[in-house]
């Protein structure tokens, strides 16, 4: 007591100072992010929404045009194409690609010799994203001469002209997509080595059989991961853009043209900065409450430990 | 007593052979699933070394026959490569610096230093992970157009110095992780917050660093709606550009000489991967977050 009294003496006297010297010190260090939060992302947010009420055409400064852009949108047919592919796509895609990464990762969470190469073949995808994987799918997509056609041949069946025909280009895409679950699964692998082997040793005494107790012990240890993962898909599949841009421009008969794909081309060819501001603000909107609804919707089904 | 032991050999045979049917199980699951997975890079390399004009054969094969190796030098004939490649090298390599020095300045923050409005600012951090680029491309645009920053390098690194949040989440829960004493020791030393945050910290989380500097590389190396937003004039064209570019080329239209692209594009992605294997794996999972 008496040694931690005379070593507080001094401390106490610059006391004040010292917090005062830390808090500065660490607002000054701070900056540089909240800095770039205000220019790079609250400012332009700010900037987007105001935007979205004008006319703006880049060459003459912005125009008040009211609700003007959102009016416009609701009678814009190719808005609506964009909204239906990516909910299209996105409703098909994201449970598909969840539930092959869980299934990829129980099958690799079964301690079989070689699981780290193939965990490492399933990661593969997600290196070498964009340009070089729009391009090499372009020529296995390819109706007469693709590699994909001729292995569906080899069963028999006459593949589709996948990125010729309306009916079929979505579905492509959907296909690439699950060539992707590498990054989602290896986050659902590192749930799943998480769940403690003793909650399975016991419930094997109690009888409970593998699909039990998958069910009622291992859903509910990785479920928040499993949350975290259907957020983010959904997110990332609002985003799709290179492939789209490369592979197909948005054809055939705008049967692939994502919502980000069209609001680049409202925004960078058609220099419509005011609509495809609008565009951004709905499609903030969309993300946020498809993110909202997925919490929502998952509070009762996901648990956490010691909550 | 024999006949416990029997009993308790037949068991464990029938352990044995369930296990045995297990896992054979689980590979004839998995076999099709990885064929699917490596089939398109398998179809990369492989096409790569074709002759010209095999993209429209058919049946297409899978090893090329005769081997061809002028597909590579092809490529550097049609488009600038080392151009390019050099213009993606100095994005990239620019973004690693500012991302791993300001962010490593702002997680020592976070982590370390208690200042007023501290936890709400990280709150707002965390949100902003979940913002997507598209929401703030237009006004950002608009906003290095007034600055003459267009068809310059500038918009495309100058935001990695300002601490994005993806690297200031990473290296502020590995910081909170390293042991504060080392840190109060150094205090007593007379070492201030910068010199603790260099000498002490940073040497600490190499592993953490490197999963910032990796997943940053991959992230600008493969960047497509950056550059195609903000450049406009061919020889500043970045890789992930300039590769799709090929396309429009006499002679670079056809598959063998894409692919040759395609291979030596993703090659240095892949190389760093296999090389930094570990900490891809961590930077995923702790944060949740794809490259």
């Amino acid at each position: 007591m008496a040694r931690s009294g005379t070593l507080a003496g001094p401390r106490r006297r610059g006391g004040m100072g010292l917090a005062r010297r830390e808090a500065m010190m660490g607002l000054l260090l701070v900056s540089p992010w909240l800095l770039g939060f205000l220019i790079f992302t609250l400012g332009p947010m700010v900037a987007s929404l105001w935007f979205s009420f004008c006319e703006y055409k880049v060459i003459q400064p912005p125009r008040w045009i009211g609700l003007g852009n959102y009016q416009r949108m609701f009678a814009d047919e190719l808005f609506y194409k964009s909204l239906s592919v990516t909910t299209r796509y996105t409703v098909v895609s994201v449970p598909l690609g969840i539930v092959a990464a869980l299934a990829v990762a129980v099958l690799l969470n079964q301690n079989v010799p070689g699981a780290r190469v193939i965990r490492t073949i399933f990661y593969l995808p997600s290196v070498v994203s964009g340009v070089a994987v729009a391009l090499v799918f372009s020529w296995i997509f390819n109706y007469r001469f693709g590699i994909l056609n001729y292995v569906i041949g080899l069963f028999g069946i006459r593949g589709p002209d996948w990125l010729g025909r309306p009916q079929w280009a979505l579905w492509a895409f959907i296909l690439m997509s699950l060539w992707g679950i590498g990054g989602n699964m290896i986050i659902l692998l590192a749930a799943l080595q998480g769940v403690p082997v003793s909650l399975h040793e016991a419930a094997e005494i109690d009888g409970a059989n593998s699909f039990v107790r998958f069910w009622t012990i291992t859903m509910p240890m990785i479920s928040p991961a499993l949350l975290l993962v259907t957020i983010m898909s959904i997110i990332g599949s609002w985003q799709v853009f290179t492939s789209a841009y490369i592979m197909t421009a948005g054809g055939p008969a705008y049967a692939t043209l994502f919502y980000l794909l069209y609001l680049y081309r409202n925004a960078f060819n058609w220099f419509e900065m005011g609509y495809a501001s609008a565009m951004a603000w709905v499609l903030f909107v969309i993300i946020f409450v498809c993110t909202l609804l997925t919490l929502r919707g998952s509070q009762n089904l996901v648990h956490y430990e010691g909550a | 007593m024999t006949t416990v032991a029997s009993v308790r050999r037949g068991r464990s045979r029938r352990r044995l052979v369930r296990e045995v049917a297990r896992k054979l199980l689980v590979y004839l699951l998995l076999l099709p699933l990885t064929c699917f997975i490596i089939m398109p890079f398998a179809w990369m390399v492989g096409s790569s070394f074709k002759p010209i004009g095999s993209g429209i054969k058919f049946p297409p094969q899978f090893i090329p026959n005769p081997v061809v190796f002028t597909n590579y030098p092809l490529v550097f004939k049609t488009i600038p490569f080392l151009m390019y490649t050099r213009n993606s090298l100095i994005v990239t390599l620019t973004v690693i610096v500012g991302e791993v020095l300001s962010a490593s300045v702002v997680g020592y923050s976070f982590a370390r230093l208690r200042f007023p409005g501290r936890d709400l600012m990280f709150i707002v951090l965390l949100a902003t992970m979940m913002i997507p680029y598209p929401v703030t491309m237009v006004p950002t645009f608009i906003v290095f157009k007034i600055l003459h920053w267009v068809d310059t390098y500038l918009p495309l690194t100058i935001p990695a110095f300002f601490a994005p949040p993806f690297a200031v989440f990473l290296l502020r829960q590995f910081f909170m992780t390293v042991n504060r004493e080392l840190d109060d020791a150094a205090k007593v030393d007379g070492c201030n917050e910068l010199r603790i945050l260099f000498q002490i910290l940073m040497p600490l989380s190499k592993p953490a660093l490197t999963t910032v500097a990796i997943f940053s590389f991959t992230a600008n190396w493969n960047d497509f709606l950056g550059p195609l937003i903000y450049l406009s004039s061919a020889r500043m064209y970045t890789l992930a550009l300039g590769i799709n570019y090929l396309r429009s080329f006499r002679g670079g239209g056809d598959l063998a000489p894409q692919m040759a692209a395609a291979v030596m594009f993703s090659l240095p992605c892949i190389l760093l991967f296999f090389l930094g294997q570990k900490y891809f794996v961590q930077g995923i999972v702790t944060t949740g977050l794809k490259g």
